[in-house]
């Protein structure tokens, strides 16, 4: 068998399908098989291989970007739209079609009504009940991959960490971790420990904003207020120990971009303890508001088989009993040493997606907590040798899920690189999750699932 | 919920003072800029954010200017929802291929007068993304921008200095924290 069809074997036996991806003439695919990465390029000099999307749907949306970015014709694959490419007439888009006399479309998007990222959402309706919703994206294609190649490492580093400002710093782990293993070095102890109190941070600020603005989203403004003033607590502490509210360019390859002083260990120290004396009593807001809880149980169900045959990750999987964490499998330091679980739901509602926040919100600050305790001394920065070529990949757990980072390096500058982001095989699911849910509660679903445009869109 | 009501009636308020816009160190924008926005939007400004290929970075940011720290809407600042009850652009992100159409008839929608606001790096010039063969480059390359705050993304005080330029009479200017220089953009 070739490896290839070997790995469309293991697909269909079960692993996860971790990205699909093209260069001029190259198709990538990675697997996570059995708690490990397994990658494979092939060659494709007529620009054609045989479509995984004709067999795995969550490979279709990586097929057709592949098509749009490279060329790269998924024999096979009955979908020939484009995705990422909008093209020269952007209203000729043929969405799916929707037969029945009683149905109605509504249309939103892409300029939404809030402080949103840009995305079109058409709604087939029956009543207030949603038949069908087919997402529209790529609004937001800025032509990351293009812009990367040929990139110097530091540059690529910083528009790694522009991928999807929110998840800025586990974009810029994915990316300093896949160079240091294309060129083979280490970073040293503390600037791990740095990178993992920077990545507890931002997942701690975008949990505590996702569980007042899904609450809002249900009419609930009080949890928004009290969430966002914690969110607000979180950003300034890091602007204290980091220099950058959203920590942005401070994860580099080799190690952090600067230390932790006194200053800050102090600041770290005090937001821990003002989340202690917080966050419970809005847990319990939450918990015994009834007419809030209405809203969100039983709402937007994603199915636990859906949930396994995307590879969901974060919050969205583990709130449909996937358990999955790449911080502890295939795992990378200093996880190894910390003590945190994993929390995992199998109701895959509203409610169970925030309770997964909750949860996590709780294992950030242990892990905070021990972090500081633990924090080695020494560099917090190692030189990168210059030269060498390689290959090298990522795979890191942001607050929305595992971001997936490819990359090749030569002559010290990125050759190719791929980032993609947990929101890839999220979209799709909403798409799912909302069908026979009331068209009232989209936003709630959608805010639940809390996808990026502008990381899945490159 | 009536302990968490209660308590936050009974505790001081998180509210920081309103900015003092008189920071020496910073561009001075020009004065008909005050003049005029203040004769016509009077104390309030209706903002319409669109982000034409951002990150999400600077929406995170015009997010928390709506927490208890920053509470934007003191100042008479709000964000609304339609393009036609703002007065407002405030455009993020380099400019999509993509987004370019959605962004020009966010424009038209807008009644006169209508300013529009660049925010962050990306939409001066396209920051990082400048160059790109799928974008068209800054807010600038597609719409007449009044004013431009820096940062990447800027801070919800730069911000707030941002939109408050508009509204006051002195000749006020816009900072960056981060030591670029926001103002009016000098093709305008």
């Amino acid at each position: 068998m070739n490896p290839w069809d070997e790995f469309v074997s293991r697909l269909a036996a079960g692993a996860t399908l971790l990205s699909l991806w093209g260069e001029p003439e190259r198709v990538h695919l990675a697997l996570l098989d059995g708690g490990a990465i397994r990658h494979l390029a092939r060659d494709c000099p007529d620009h054609r291989y045989p479509s995984l999307g004709a067999r795995f749907a969550q490979a279709i949306r990586l097929e057709r970007s592949a098509r749009d970015l490279y060329g790269l014709d998924p024999v096979g694959l009955a979908d020939r739209r484009p995705w990422l490419d909008h093209g020269a007439a952007p209203h000729a888009y043929p969405f799916l079609p929707v037969e029945g006399e009683a149905l109605h479309q509504i249309p939103v998007g892409p300029v939404h009504a809030g402080i949103i990222e840009p995305g079109h959402f058409r709604f087939t309706c029956d009543g207030e009940t949603v038949v069908r919703l087919e997402a529209r994206l790529g609004y937001v294609h800025r032509g990351v991959e293009r812009l990367m190649a040929g990139a110097a490492l530091a540059a690529a580093a910083k528009l790694a960490g522009r991928i999807s400002g929110d998840s800025t710093v586990a974009y810029a782990l994915a990316f300093a971790q896949a160079v240091e293993a294309a060129l083979g070095v280490s970073p040293p102890p503390r600037a791990i420990w740095l990178r993992a109190i920077m990545a507890e941070l931002e997942r701690l600020a975008n949990h505590l904003g996702d569980i007042g603005a899904i609450c809002n989203d249900g009419g609930f403004s009080l949890m928004l207020s009290h969430c966002a003033i914690l969110r607000e607590r979180v950003l300034r502490a890091a602007d204290a120990c980091f220099g950058h509210r959203l920590m942005m360019d401070r994860v580099v390859p080799g190690g952090v971009a600067v230390d932790l002083a006194s200053k800050g260990i102090s600041a770290l120290g005090a937001l821990i303890a003002e989340l202690h004396a917080r966050f419970p009593a809005l847990v319990t807001l939450y918990d015994l508001t009834a007419s809030l809880q209405d809203r969100t149980n039983g709402t937007g169900i994603l199915h636990a088989d859906l949930a396994r045959r995307f590879g969901a990750g974060g919050v969205i999987g583990r709130a449909s009993g996937r358990d999955f964490d790449a911080r502890r499998s295939p795992g990378y330091a200093p996880y190894d040493a910390l003590a945190f679980t994993v929390p995992v739901l199998g109701e895959g509602d509203v409610n169970a997606r925030i309770w997964i926040r909750i949860k996590e919100v709780e294992q950030s600050l242990g892990l905070l907590r021990q972090l500081l305790a633990s924090l080695p001394p020494g560099a917090i920065a190692t030189d990168l040798p210059s030269g060498p070529a390689g290959e090298g990949m990522a795979l890191v757990e942001g607050f929305r899920g595992d971001i997936f980072l490819w990359l090749a390096i030569a002559d010290g500058r990125v050759r190719h690189c791929h980032a993609r982001d947990p929101s890839w095989l999220q979209w799709p699911l909403l798409e799912a999750a909302i069908e026979g849910n009331i068209i009232a509660d989209f936003p709630l679903c959608n805010k639940s699932f809390n996808c990026s445009y502008a990381g899945h869109d490159l | 919920m009536r302990k968490t009501i209660l308590q936050g009636l009974l505790r001081r308020p998180l509210s920081e003072p309103p900015l003092a816009l008189d920071d020496p160190d910073i561009v001075t924008l020009a004065r008909d800029l005050d003049l005029v926005s203040q004769r016509k939007l009077g104390r309030g400004l209706s903002i319409r954010a669109i982000d034409a290929g951002s990150c999400n970075g600077c929406e995170l940011e015009m997010h928390a200017l709506g927490n208890a720290f920053y509470d934007l809407e003191r100042f008479g600042l709000r964000f609304v929802a339609s393009p036609r009850h703002a007065d407002v652009l405030a455009a993020t992100g380099i400019v999509t291929r993509n987004m370019r159409e959605a962004l020009l008839r966010t424009y038209a929608a807008m009644p006169h007068p209508k300013w529009v606001v660049a925010i962050g790096a990306c939409a001066r010039d396209g920051g990082l993304f400048a160059g790109s063969p799928v974008c068209e480059g800054g807010i600038g390359a597609v719409l007449p921008v009044d004013l431009w705050i820096a940062g990447c993304p800027p801070t919800p005080r730069d911000l707030l200095e941002g939109f408050l330029t508009l509204l006051q009479p002195r000749t006020a200017a816009v900072g960056s924290s981060r030591g670029e220089k926001s103002g009016r953009l000098a093709e305008r």
